[in-house]
């Protein structure tokens, strides 16, 4: 078992070393993207001009707003034109993918190895908790890629998982140790679990509303800016994929706050207490509640439900941190 | 029909192109009955004068409208902040009294603005409150629309549908007629409304969307309304039970009780449990040389309506009986002492409960001896479940069971200020005007007992046995009637949730033209909220529309 940890740690540290060279590998992509769009940007409406009358129809039909601005993006792949990435794949970026399911492979064995020797759920205090949301959030990210190709958010969630399991080993790190009875659970299973998967959906949310302002701040202000901004999908369109990915994350996450409830009750004897971990997991539910809104109210769609979908997930990130290390509450597991 | 929503809503702008011409029929009206008032004067055009029912109906519109509901929802957020910054007088009344004295000034300031009863304080309340107003305002006439839109047919067909997703065109052998009646087989068993108009088909699918919308919307009503009106029924208290005692729900019996607004005795169940056995697990931690508890047992016996049963209560478990759910808060041991007077007559003998203190269960009690001996006798004690002695001759316990107990008391004499009325804290004993007879600040040394044993207290005054040790458990008991409402709520919440934001509503249109050899179909859709499948639903139609047209072109 004392081995199985120390594999555990092993894989750890590998698997932050593959992440580094992808991220590196994406950010060059990225800068070398900039460079090509200027020659794309004169290809693009050739290529485009080919396309069949339907293409213009539907352009057309577009013009009309949100919903159907993103019906133009699959139309216009349909008849061959990849506006979803128009300069195409790198081999950066190509080399870059595979080595971040090759590092999120061996991140997924640091997560079994570590559960295997704990005998319960990888996720019982920080350190495991980060490690294993790191890793559903890569693989949501890369099981993403089979949906849709959201390449160009690689070095943002490289990056953002490269620092966390950086953090988390460094500062968080514990061995592993028996689980005190509140949290001998089955409930544990499923409430920390779902709470993870949010968290990985709302990671991506947040990279698409960032790119999302990128995009908007670029078409607005017509300024060279990062370049690689201009080759990114449409503003309104990595809306409307943002949206989706935190509808997602936020179902995951009434579930989290229902489970979290029914547990309470369980382990304190009261469905709600106002408990910070409360707080702010109502707190983060009321600021997603409030950006699907956003998206259905006039002149608050577009950049404006984007922060909100920004704070949201800095929300969740600050509830896993600060709340968990500077807060007095029940929910004292950080096992620090 | 149209999902109806709030005037600002983005799919709002035929609706409010409505709403707007209605709105300048309404003026136009009122002045008309403006021009018969005796007054005559009528209001300039480009300002019209709101009545009262205007202002009313113009606030009303306003507060069920999106962006309120955005913004209160964005305050109530921001407002839910302050109360975990600091402690709260519902979940941690210690927390509050340590912040007044750490911080005396800031704290008159933030008591005034009841930042220490956040979640009740005005403004809180006002928030959610004027949150919940608004969403009934908006939820009742969406229903009332919503059952009307389930009974009518899909809209009329549009005219142009070239300017409408995912458009597309074909040609077809066959009749109109033939047509027609494939596209609508296929739309029904795609679980589309049909309809015709004309030479066209208009269909319509998804009115659950708007079914799980409203039901979410409602869910949240029914879980503050559950809160608010059956909260009202609930109580709670808290109850030490050492063990061999039996504990009865009775008001009297409880060491603390919290009743809710509507509260009566009538709503406490006479059942009594007893503490037969406690047994705690530990681990130990070989890295940092800690203990971590394992796992709480109690063996309870409860007694309902005359009947006896056994029964178990463990840390995530609670135990239900009576209409309530007791809890296992906290445990740790009573030390049974024995206290005779000069002659050897016992003058006290009972199992004191004792506070753990730290991992090791070292304990703090007191013992308040107020009959039998010349004085009154107080005595302040540590328990030590597995008792060494350090190099400074302190004590000090390595372990949570009790592998070696030991009990030490500062004894002291003088009035105990038991008869004077005021309430006594049974965990604390107040010095102040007590002489102390044994213990560091006395002639004599502090009392050091090990199980079994006996010392003497100073001058013949009597003596103390440690005779027997027992555990005790800290129970909470919580009779609450929200429970099940709010559970059911919440889980129409998640269920209306989900099918609000993965159903699709979409309508569907055929139109079928003849042409020389043959039909002209053209198909459009059009999606109500977000539908990333639109577009594919509208190809996927008109090829399996294509191949029922044309089944012998297949092979
Ligand atoms: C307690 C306050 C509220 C919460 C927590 C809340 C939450 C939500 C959530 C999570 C959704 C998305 C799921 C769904 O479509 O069913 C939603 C949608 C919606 N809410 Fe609310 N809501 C609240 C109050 C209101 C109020 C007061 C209104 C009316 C002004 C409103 C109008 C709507 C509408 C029209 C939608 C559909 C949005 C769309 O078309 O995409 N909500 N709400």
């Amino acid at each position: 078992m004392e081995n199985l940890v120390a594999y555990s740690l092993v894989a750890v540290y590998s698997a932050m070393g593959v992440y580094t060279i992808a991220f590196v590998l994406f950010t060059i992509d990225l800068a070398t993207r900039s460079a090509a769009s200027t020659d794309a940007a004169r290809v693009a409406p050739a290529q485009v001009a080919p396309a069949s009358s339907l293409t213009a129809e539907a352009a057309a039909g577009s013009a009309r707003g949100g919903t159907s601005t993103i019906e133009r993006t699959t139309t216009a792949r349909a008849s061959g034109t990849p506006v979803d990435a128009p300069i195409g794949a790198t081999r950066f970026q190509k080399v870059a993918v595979a080595l971040a399911a090759l590092g999120w492979l061996l991140h997924l064995a640091a997560v079994l190895t570590r559960g295997i020797a704990a005998e319960r759920v990888p996720w019982a205090n920080m350190f495991e908790f980060g490690l294993t949301a790191t890793a559903l959030g890569m693989g949501t990210f890369l099981g993403a890629l089979l949906w849709k190709d959201i390449r160009y958010l690689g070095a943002y969630i490289t990056g953002f998982s490269l620092l966390a399991l950086g953090i988390v080993t460094t500062n968080f790190y514990v061995d592993v140790v028996p689980t005190p009875p509140p949290l001998q659970s089955g409930w544990l299973v499923i409430h920390v679990l779902v709470a993870t998967l949010a968290t990985g959906f709302f990671a991506i949310g947040a990279g698409l509303s960032i790119m999302q302002l990128l995009r908007s701040r670029a078409a607005a202000s017509k300024a060279e800016g990062l370049r690689f901004v201009q080759t990114l999908p449409g503003a309104s369109a990595l809306e409307s994929l943002a949206y989706r990915v935190n509808v997602v994350g936020f179902v995951f996450w009434t579930f989290t706050l229902i489970a979290g409830a029914i547990w309470a009750e369980r382990a304190w004897g009261r469905y709600w207490g106002w408990d910070t971990k409360e707080v702010w997991t109502f707190i983060i539910w009321t600021l997603f509640a409030g950006y699907i809104h956003a998206r259905a109210t006039r002149g608050w769609r577009g950049d404006r439900s984007a922060w909100l979908a920004i704070i949201g997930f800095s929300a969740v990130i600050f509830n896993y941190t600060v709340v968990n290390l500077f807060f007095k509450g029940l929910h004292s597991y950080s096992g620090l | 029909m149209e999902p109806l929503r709030p005037s600002d809503h983005i799919d709002a702008d035929a609706l409010a192109a409505e709403q707007r011409e209605a709105a300048i029929d309404a003026r136009a009206a009122a002045d008309g009955a403006d021009g018969g008032d005796a007054r005559g004067a009528s209001a300039p055009i480009a300002q019209p004068s709101l009545g009262p029912v205007g202002w009313l109906r113009f606030a009303w519109r306003q507060l069920t409208s999106m962006r309120t509901a955005l913004v209160l929802l964005l305050l109530l957020a921001v407002a839910a902040i302050p109360g975990s910054l600091v402690p709260q007088r519902s979940a941690d009344p210690n927390g509050v009294s340590q912040y007044r004295v750490d911080n005396p000034e800031l704290f008159d300031v933030l008591d005034a603005l009841q930042v220490f009863d956040t979640y009740t304080s005005v403004w809180f309340s006002a928030i959610y409150l004027l949150l919940f107003v608004s969403l009934i305002g908006c939820i009742i006439p969406r229903t009332l629309h919503h059952a009307r839109a389930l009974r009518s047919a899909p809209p009329k067909t549009p005219a142009r549908l070239n300017r409408l997703v995912g458009y597309r065109a074909t040609d077809a052998p066959g009749d109109v007629e033939t047509a027609l009646e494939a596209a609508r087989a296929e739309l029904r068993r795609r679980r589309y409304r049909v309809e015709r108009y004309g030479d066209s088909l208009s269909a319509e699918r998804g009115y659950l969307r708007e079914t799980g919308n409203l039901i979410f919307h409602m869910a949240l009503v029914g879980v503050l309304a559950t809160i608010g009106f059956a909260g009202g029924f609930g109580y709670n208290g808290q109850k030490v039970i050492v063990q061999g005692e039996t504990f009865v729900n009775q008001l009297g019996s409880y060491d603390s009780f919290n009743p809710g607004r509507f509260f009566d005795d009538a709503l406490l169940d006479p059942y009594g449990v007893r503490l037969d056995d406690f047994e705690a697990e530990y681990g130990l931690d070989t890295t940092t040389g800690q203990v971590q508890p394992l796992d709480f047992t109690a063996s309870m016996t409860v007694v309902e309506n005359g009947r006896e049963a056994q029964r178990t209560l463990k840390v995530n478990d609670p135990l239900t009986v009576g209409g309530t759910n007791l809890y296992l808060l906290g445990n740790g041991f009573a030390p049974e002492i024995t206290v005779r007077d000069g002659d050897g007559d016992i003058v006290f003998s009972e199992a004191v409960p004792f506070l753990p203190q730290d991992a090791n269960l070292t304990s703090i009690g007191v013992i308040k001896v107020p009959d039998g001996l010349e004085e009154q006798l107080g005595m302040i004690g540590f328990f030590y479940p597995s008792a060494i002695q350090l190099e400074s001759r302190a004590l000090s316990s390595v372990y949570p069971e009790p592998d070696q107990p030991v009990l030490t008391f500062n004894a002291f004499t003088g009035d105990l200020g038991l008869n004077d009325g005021v309430p006594r804290n049974a965990y604390a004993l107040d010095t102040d005007g007590l002489t102390q007879i044994a213990g560091r600040e006395a002639p004599a040394d502090p009392l050091v007992i090990g199980l079994g044993q006996t010392a003497e207290l100073p001058d013949g005054l009597g003596s103390v046995e440690f005779s027997g040790l027992q555990r005790f458990v800290s129970v909470d008991v919580h009779h609450d009637p929200t429970q099940t409402g709010v559970l059911i709520s919440a889980l129409l919440v998640l269920g209306g949730l989900v099918v609000s934001l993965f159903v699709p509503r979409r309508r569907l249109w055929v139109v079928a033209t003849a042409t020389d050899d043959g039909v002209r179909l053209e198909y459009a859709g059009l999606a109500r909220g977000d539908d990333p499948g639109l577009e594919a639903a509208v190809a996927d139609l008109a090829d399996a529309h294509s191949q029922r047209l044309a089944p012998t072109l297949e092979t």
